[in-house]
């Protein structure tokens, strides 16, 4: 009987694994179903993660290290190469590996922390012919960074979330010419940081408020793709078409939760995030179960996943070692402009001084503010000089807030400053 | 007075660079910042992230970087320094591939044990 | 040599057309023009087992598919071929449709059709709670199912290939001369000699048709474009869900797939590009706008994935079967419901070239199963038991189909060797899934490589050109 066992090694596991431990669980596994841990950091090979964290810029598998030499000092079992089939309410993980075939592990508790996986041409419905040469960009980064293959030599990228920008300045530094990068939207999903050192440094170009029409192909590799600019429905206007010549095509175009195990297992699910409902510190709606990290809600920066991952992974502990009661539940509503939030609840008693809320909004802001509110009471106000959706949100709610809302419903609004 | 965007974090400060004022930066929210500012309008530097072959390792590249930002246009140079390096497994991360590969000091490192 | 036997085309029809003639003491020749059999139409459908309601009383259609309904369920058992008789409603909307569905349901009795009744909206409410409220009434064929198309004619071919079938891929067919006593058959592959021709070419049978005979009919190839849900959309519908035909063909409808997602289509727009089944704007928004019909509440959020797949239909309102010429027998035009007639087909195929007087005895010890391993399919028990076996079915390539590594070497050496990612999907289900194979992708093309023993640079997604890796790095020394 483990004390806890977690899904998953990437930043989120191993960072809860080490926090679980430091808060005094000893019987601790993390099943990662690659053959090293890391999880998705080991393809990301350039710099910026860890400002917050570690207070200097290092690359995905620097960060990655910094977290696997941590765990490695502790007592902490890893078991890679095996995949985890089941999970379930009664805390049973089934789990299987070539090496130890298939098994039933049991746990006090569990943390998900599978990560998420990147939207494909099938959920935008990309018009044209299906050659080969369409690639979601982490995929053409795992060819590109660890087995080192380049996809192609002219690409056009569809979305601007960061992986699709990181991807046009590595292809381009690799020999690849990248055309443009075709953003819907009139704003970028990715980090302004990276339209700057990824685009504008090479000069490629980014077409906002444009997307792929059509998509041609020559003996089964794209050879073409149209790109037109969207109105305000996000429909092609007419008259607006650009070819471009090019053999390949990255996609960029989101991240969606990887959920399947939570699913399964009856835990309750949020439709806005496609991740578990979870409380103040990361437990889902089954008792004993957390979930943390881009399994949750897709962050922007890893230093948030490893901040929320340790909640996680202190929390478990918690409840492995005093088995907390039955508290009274805050909900938290995204009110205008805010997409989600997590957590969606909160025990107030469980809050020592404040509790981390994270959220998207639906718009770019400049000078404005978020508005935390009860039954329409302004309960507390948040400045902010520029709120992105590319960019998450954070705020730290304080217990005598929490403690002002008094049994309401909580809000959390985004607006034009005042 | 030069416009950027900050991209030292991720937070993507939106600053002025005042060239004829001595370079001086407005819209930081930190020191790092205005040092950017001014550099990005006099020497723009980056750090280079790339990969170099190894063999004997769980995959056949290993992930490098320079250990200090460099000129931006030493990029493409310094990725073809890098298509002639070779290594064998184990390396750690930290150890040194290249050194000195922009004349003032910037080494090529490992940034992972493989 | 000069084979017995020369079936053109390895689609489902000439899959199960090599299958049949398997069994007999003749030697076999099967030409495919691709890089991999069943590439056509086969691959790109409906995915349905019709009742067969639907062809018109005395037509070959009729007959053959309400008979190759019938075979299905034995031979997916003994074939290990995923096939589910999950049965199919044709929904009215109008008392005028509620007439249509009076019409197909004598067209089905007359056929042959066995369990078909009319139900009534409440009916129809308790057996498919998401339908529209707008239903009247409906047709139930129980006996109508769902299938894996590539599959069955996968598993046609590679037992015809193990009962000694020799199979010719990369063979495309371009010329044919009438020899003594047997034909010439010039193709991409070099010279075949065949005693007696089967043309299964799908979209190509007139093609070939027209080599050995006067031009009987014409190809008038139709496109059809599909959305796949995923797995979590999989249970709006528990049965097919058609609306009532028209003169475009059966409509758009709504089902199950036996891989548990839902599937959604498709149109019919006139094509003269046989061999490009893309998809366009127009047609998907036409999809979903029909489908609307059948379920309000279907939203696209969960799509997976679009394709769209190219019928060979004709000018005739008939599958165009028969003798062409001496010893050539045309199982040509084969629109739908092809893929549900298809075992029938090949009997028929069989009973033609006996009647040309080909002289063949059943040969003793003719292979006529399949064994496949399906680790998603099996229980915890089947499970363990499996992995001692072979380790390698304990290591899971694909995530979101679970496929183990065990299914995927299995797959590269079975009987007809894919060379392509796409093939391995065909036959082991990787990249079936939500991800479309971003994640299992590298690993296959990994494995792949390891058990062919070639070059990543070798390895292709799917067709012929269709190459996946462009170049290796850090290989410019003087850049």
């Amino acid at each position: 009987m483990y004390d806890l066992i977690i899904v998953g090694g990437g930043p989120a596991g191993l960072a809860a694994a080490n926090s679980a431990w430091e808060n005094g669980l000893k019987k601790i596994l993390i099943v990662e179903r690659d053959k090293e841990p890391g999880g998705i950091l080991n393809q990301c090979i350039h710099n910026g993660f860890g400002l917050h964290r570690f207070k200097e810029e290092l690359t995905g598998p620097e960060y990655a290290g910094r977290f696997i030499k941590m765990v490695g000092n502790t007592g902490v079992e890893i078991m890679t190469d095996t995949m985890v089939l089941e999970i379930n309410k009664e805390h049973e993980v089934h789990v299987i590996s070539a090496a130890e075939g298939y098994r039933v592990l049991k746990a006090k508790s569990i943390v998900l922390a599978m990560g998420c996986r990147e939207r494909t041409r099938g959920a935008i419905a990309i018009p044209g012919d299906r050659p080969a040469g369409v690639f979601t960009a982490g995929s053409a980064q795992r060819y590109l960074n660890m087995e080192g293959y380049m996809v192609g030599k002219r690409v056009v990228i569809l979305g601007s979330g960061d992986i699709g920008l990181i991807m046009a300045r590595r292809m381009t530094l690799e020999g690849a010419k990248v055309l443009a990068c075709v953003e819907v939207m009139p704003y970028s999903g990715g980090l302004m940081r990276n339209i700057v050192q990824c685009l504008q440094d090479w000069d490629i170009p980014l077409y906002l408020s444009h997307t792929i029409t059509d998509i041609k192909a020559e003996n089964g590799r794209v050879s073409h793709v149209t790109v037109m600019e969207v109105g305000a429905d996000r429909s092609p206007v007419p008259g607006t078409e650009m070819e471009f010549d090019c053999d390949t095509v990255l996609l960029s175009v989101g991240l969606i939760p990887e959920n399947e195990l939570t699913r399964s297992a009856g835990i309750e699910m949020d439709p806005r995030t496609n991740g578990a409902v979870v409380y103040e510190n990361m437990e889902t709606s089954v008792p004993g179960i957390f979930a943390c990290g881009n399994v949750v809600h897709v962050h922007d920066l890893v230093d948030y996943v490893s901040a929320e991952s340790e909640r996680a992974g202190a929390a478990a502990a918690k409840y492995v070692l005093d088995a907390p009661g039955d508290d009274p539940v805050t909900p938290v509503h995204a009110g205008s402009d805010v997409g989600y939030t997590v957590p969606m609840k909160i025990r107030a008693d469980r809050i020592d001084k404040a509790a981390d809320v994270f959220f998207r909004v639906r718009r770019v802001f400049g000078s404005s503010m978020i508005e935390v509110s009860a039954n329409g009471e302004t309960l507390l106000t948040y400045k902010r000089d520029h709120m992105a959706p590319g960019e998450m949100e954070h705020i730290l709610l304080p217990r005598k807030v929490l403690d002002k809302a008094a049994g309401r419903d909580i809000t959390i609004s985004a607006k034009e400053a005042e | 007075m030069k416009e950027l965007v900050c991209i030292v974090c991720p937070r993507g400060c939106r600053l002025k660079v005042d060239e004829e004022n001595g370079f001086a930066v407005t819209g930081n929210t930190c020191p790092r910042g205005a040092e950017y500012g001014r550099n990005e309008i006099s020497n723009p530097t980056r750090v280079l992230t790339s990969t170099v072959r190894i063999t004997g390792a769980l995959y056949p590249r290993c992930p490098v970087k320079t250990d200090k930002a460099v000129p931006k246009g030493m990029l493409r140079d310094i990725m073809k320094k890098l298509n002639v390096v070779s290594l064998t497994s184990p390396v750690a991360a930290g150890t040194v591939v290249l050194e000195n590969v922009d004349g003032n000091g910037a080494n090529v490192i490992v940034t992972k044990d493989l | 040599m000069i084979y017995d036997v020369a079936v053109i085309g390895c689609g489902v029809i000439g899959a199960a057309a090599a299958f049949e003639l398997s069994k007999y003491d003749i030697s076999l020749l099967v030409l495919e023009k691709e890089n991999d059999i069943a590439m056509g139409a086969t691959r790109a459908n409906s995915a349905i087992i019709h009742a067969g309601y639907d062809p018109k009383p005395g037509t070959l259609m009729a007959e053959l598919n309400v008979k190759g309904n019938a075979m299905a369920e034995q031979l997916c058992r003994d074939l290990s071929v995923p096939f589910e008789r999950v049965g199919s409603l044709v929904l009215a909307f109008s008392d005028d449709e509620m007439d249509t569905v009076r019409e197909l349901y004598r067209r089905g009795t007359e056929n042959g059709v066995p369990g078909i009744r009319i139900l009534t909206a409440d009916e129809v409410f308790a057996m498919e709670p998401e339908v529209s409220r707008e239903v009247r009434g409906a047709l139930y064929a129980p006996s109508a199912g769902i299938i894996n198309p590539w599959d069955y004619a996968i598993a046609f071919a590679e037992t015809a290939v193990v009962n000694g079938a020799e199979l010719k891929r990369r063979a495309k067919v371009t010329g044919i001369e009438k020899r003594d006593g047997s034909y010439l058959l010039r193709t991409a592959a070099g010279d075949f000699e065949a005693r007696y021709v089967i043309n299964a070419a799908g979209t190509g049978s007139e093609a070939i048709h027209n080599m050995v005979a006067e031009k009987s009919f014409t190809m008038m190839p139709n496109r059809g474009e599909y959305y796949l849900l995923d797995k979590c959309e999989g249970a709006r519908a528990s049965h097919v869900l058609f609306q009532c035909p028209n003169q475009d063909g059966k409509g758009v409808l709504i089902s199950p797939t036996v891989g548990g997602n839902l599937i959604v289509g498709p149109n019919a727009v006139a094509t003269d590009e046989p061999d490009r089944p893309l998809n366009t704007a127009s047609g998907m928004a036409f999809v979903r706008e029909k489908a609307a019909k059948t379920m309000p509440s279907l939203t696209y959020r969960n799509s997976i994935r679009n394709f769209s797949g190219i019928r060979a239909n004709t000018d005739r309102d008939e599958f165009q079967i028969g003798i062409a010429a001496e010893n050539f027998i045309d199982l040509a035009g084969i629109k739908s419901p092809g893929l549900s007639s298809a075992p029938a087909i090949a009997l028929k195929a069989v009973e033609l070239l006996k009647k040309c007087g080909l002289a063949a005895e059943i040969r003793s010890g003719a292979v006529t199963t399949r064994k496949k391993v399906r680790f998603r399919n099996l229980d915890e028990e089947g499970r363990r038991a499996v992995i001692r076996e072979n380790p390698l079915y304990g290591r899971i390539i694909c995530r979101c189909e679970t496929v183990t590594e065990g299914e995927i070497v299995d797959a590269i050496h079975s009987p007809i060797p894919p060379c392509s990612v796409d093939g391995i999907k065909r036959r082991a289900g990787t990249g079936m899934g939500r991800c479309q194979g971003g994640f299992c992708g590298p690993r296959v093309v990994e494995i792949l490589r390891r058990e062919l023993g070639i070059g990543a640079l070798e390895i292709l997604q799917d067709g012929d050109g269709s190459f996946i890796l462009k170049n290796e790095t850090k290989t410019e020394v003087d850049g």
